[in-house]
């Protein structure tokens, strides 16, 4: 009996083999993929179909028939529309966004003063890329460049009135250069704000509690249009004869408020996620309340809402273009502004403008995207407790 | 190392000796202690006076108050009646006496309570340079020091979560080493963990004693207690019920509910 048990026993470990053929290679990427079982297969079949309806038209539009050059409208009609196109033609017309390129950009922004905002935008990239790069180095001094010496500079180009430079008050500014500073002061001013008003609403002080709730419950109960529109509107008639500020500074700090609201609601999010013994270790070593936040619970809290705060500052860039509502122009404001032109307007012209415009939002947007998704995966320290 | 232990073994055993009549020094004095979870009195008329260099172990079932009653000890926990007098410092809803108390106080956890987006070294250097404003370098020579008497020196640049269980709670041990507390508190430092990483941490415990730590612990190692314990406290019911030397409390228990637990929990 002992003897027929030991033809069981091992007497050496078994060694590792090489997956079966059918588990490896593309054919077995394919099958597991796209056709592991009947629903799937059909799934896959019913997406090609959709890919192949949708895709060839949309690529001859954009490319094959679109009008890249030109210097009026003719270039985009057909001969019935007054116009050079053949009958029944259907393309981008590029012409339109080529010729109005400068106005997308910076809307009435003076055109012998434009270089301000050029040299702007490239101090803005090459700050913000050293800093979005973790291995590049000194990062306090560039944060400290970035956060607090590039918007007083940015302020001061842009503005002018000093140093010999023509003042170019607000109202001139426009297109990419108003979503750009309204997204790039919502984001700065809304994260902070944010944390400070999350930890309030979780402050065991019942005055500091009670005064984030109010905040973040009123702002959040209205609508962003509303917020512009009363910053817009109603201040002015608050304000005591002769004191009035200017219509984008308050845009500005409606958004931010606005922005801020959501944001402590996401932090809170991520704070309530941290778990209670996190506070505790951190309680037993001595560290004081900012310390604890600060070095102990924030980063983390932090890490875990980066997805929802990414999607506030999405939502945020995309919101500014509502800033219409008070007659200001983003990007989208202007493009729209553009239709009405009578030297431009053809069937293809909306079209074409529209495309543009979602084309610019949907890079920052997607870069935005992407890189918080790799800020997630360079943060997992492969951890939870 | 082997040698400074074998002497401070041997300290051990004329320190005990002698501990009544030369030690007088109280480290923590807790007086009609009482808390309550709301309605719920959790602790009731609590009295403990514990001496420098006392090791003492608290056992009793679950439920019975004694994790409340060392939480307390560093205000984790917020007692209602009584007096905690902690080195010389009561506890108050003074924040700078709590944190001064804390400062002195080590604690470690049942779920070790690491920080997880910190490596090891900066798990055990965090405090000292923000709490005692060492300087970085001195701070982490000092953590390396204490992480080869934990036996992990090789894990410092680690995070938590590449360890095993029994490592993170000796990276805990060592995290409280690093401010110097006079007083160390563990609140089951072994229920969580595999039954072949507790007698790592026990014996990171064990050295610990044998060096004169002032220590209470809340464990069921009761071969722990026997070894190291100079007093057994059993809890039930939000009070103290028993409180005796090792063996007198594990070979001639006096209370009934004494008697049933360690019938329980001794096969």
């Amino acid at each position: 009996m002992s003897q027929n048990d030991l033809h069981y026993v091992r007497s050496e470990m078994a060694l590792p083999q090489p997956a079966p053929l059918r588990e490896r290679g593309p054919l077995a990427w394919v099958r597991k993929n796209l056709f592991a079982n009947p629903f799937d297969s059909v799934l896959t079949i019913i997406g090609m179909l959709v890919v192949a309806m949708i895709v060839p038209p949309l690529f001859n539009w954009a490319f094959v028939n679109a009008q890249w050059t030109g210097t009026d409208r003719t270039f985009c009609a057909t001969v019935a529309q007054g116009g050079i196109q053949p009958d029944g033609w259907s393309g981008a017309c590029w012409a339109f966004v080529h010729a109005k390129f400068g106005q997308f950009m910076f809307g009435r922004y003076p055109i012998e003063e434009r270089w301000r905002v050029i040299l702007v935008a490239i101090m803005f990239v090459a700050l913000l890329v050293p800093l979005l790069i973790p291995r590049v180095p000194r990062k306090g001094l560039n944060a400290l460049l970035f956060f607090v010496v590039f918007p007083i500079v940015a302020f001061t180009l842009l503005i002018g009135g000093v140093f010999g430079l023509p003042h170019v008050e607000t109202p001139l500014w426009g297109g990419l250069l108003v979503t750009l500073t309204l997204s790039f002061v919502g984001i700065v001013v809304s994260l902070p704000l944010g944390i400070i008003l999350a930890l309030g609403r979780r402050s065991k002080m019942p005055v500091v509690k009670m005064l984030s709730v109010i905040f973040i419950e009123t702002i959040r109960g209205v609508p962003l249009i509303t917020v512009l529109f009363m910053a817009s509107v109603m201040l002015p008639l608050f304000l005591p004869a002769g004191v009035s500020f200017d219509k984008f500074l308050r845009a500005l700090i409606g958004v931010s408020l606005f922005a801020s609201a959501y944001m402590a609601e996401v932090v809170r999010g991520g704070l309530q996620a941290i778990p209670k013994g996190q506070y505790e270790g951190a309680d037993s070593l001595g560290l004081g309340y900012w310390q604890k936040m600060r070095l102990v619970v924030l980063p983390q809290a932090l890490k875990l809402v980066i997805p929802g705060i990414v999607n506030t500052f999405i939502g945020m860039f995309k919101d500014t273009s509502l800033v219409y509502i008070i007659s200001m122009f983003d990007l989208l404001g202007v493009v729209r502004q553009n239709f009405s032109d009578p030297a431009w307007a053809s069937p293809q012209t909306p079209s074409s403008g529209l495309v543009f415009a979602a084309l610019v939002f949907w890079m920052f947007c997607f870069g935005m995207s992407r890189y918080s998704i790799y800020m997630e995966h360079r943060l997992d320290t492969g951890h939870k407790r | 190392m082997a040698i400074e232990n074998a002497v401070s073994a041997d300290e051990i055993k004329v320190d005990r000796a002698k501990m009544h009549i030369s030690d007088t020094d109280v480290a923590i004095d807790i007086v009609g202690m009482h808390k309550w979870y709301g309605e719920f009195n959790v602790l009731k008329d609590i009295n403990l006076r514990v001496m420098r260099g006392e090791r003492i172990v608290i056992c009793g079932p679950s439920g019975s108050g004694k994790s409340t009653m060392i939480r307390c000890i560093n205000r984790l926990e917020e007692h209602q009646k009584g007096k905690i007098i902690v080195d010389g410092k009561e506890l108050t809803n003074d924040l700078k006496k709590i944190d001064e108390v804390r400062r002195e106080v080590g604690m470690v956890f049942q779920h070790f309570n690491l920080f997880p987006h910190l490596t090891i070294l900066e798990n055990c250097t965090l405090a000292p340079i923000w709490v005692r404003k060492t300087p970085k370098k001195q701070a982490e020579e000092q953590a390396m020091h204490f992480l080869r008497r934990v036996k992990i020196p090789e894990q410092a640049n680690k995070y938590p979560g590449q360890l095993s269980g029994g490592q993170q709670q000796r990276v805990a041990i060592a995290r409280s080493l690093c401010m110097n507390p006079r007083i160390m508190l563990f609140d089951e430092p072994t229920s969580a963990l595999d039954p072949e990483m507790i007698k790592e941490v026990l014996e990171t415990m064990v050295g610990l004693a044998e060096e004169g730590m002032t220590m209470l612990c809340v464990t069921h190692e009761m071969g722990f207690a026997r070894k190291v314990a100079n007093r057994v406290i059993f809890m039930d019911q939000g009070q103290i019920v028993e409180e005796n030397t090792p063996s007198e409390f594990f070979d001639h228990p006096r209370h009934e509910r004494t008697k049933l637990f360690l019938s329980q929990i001794l096969h």
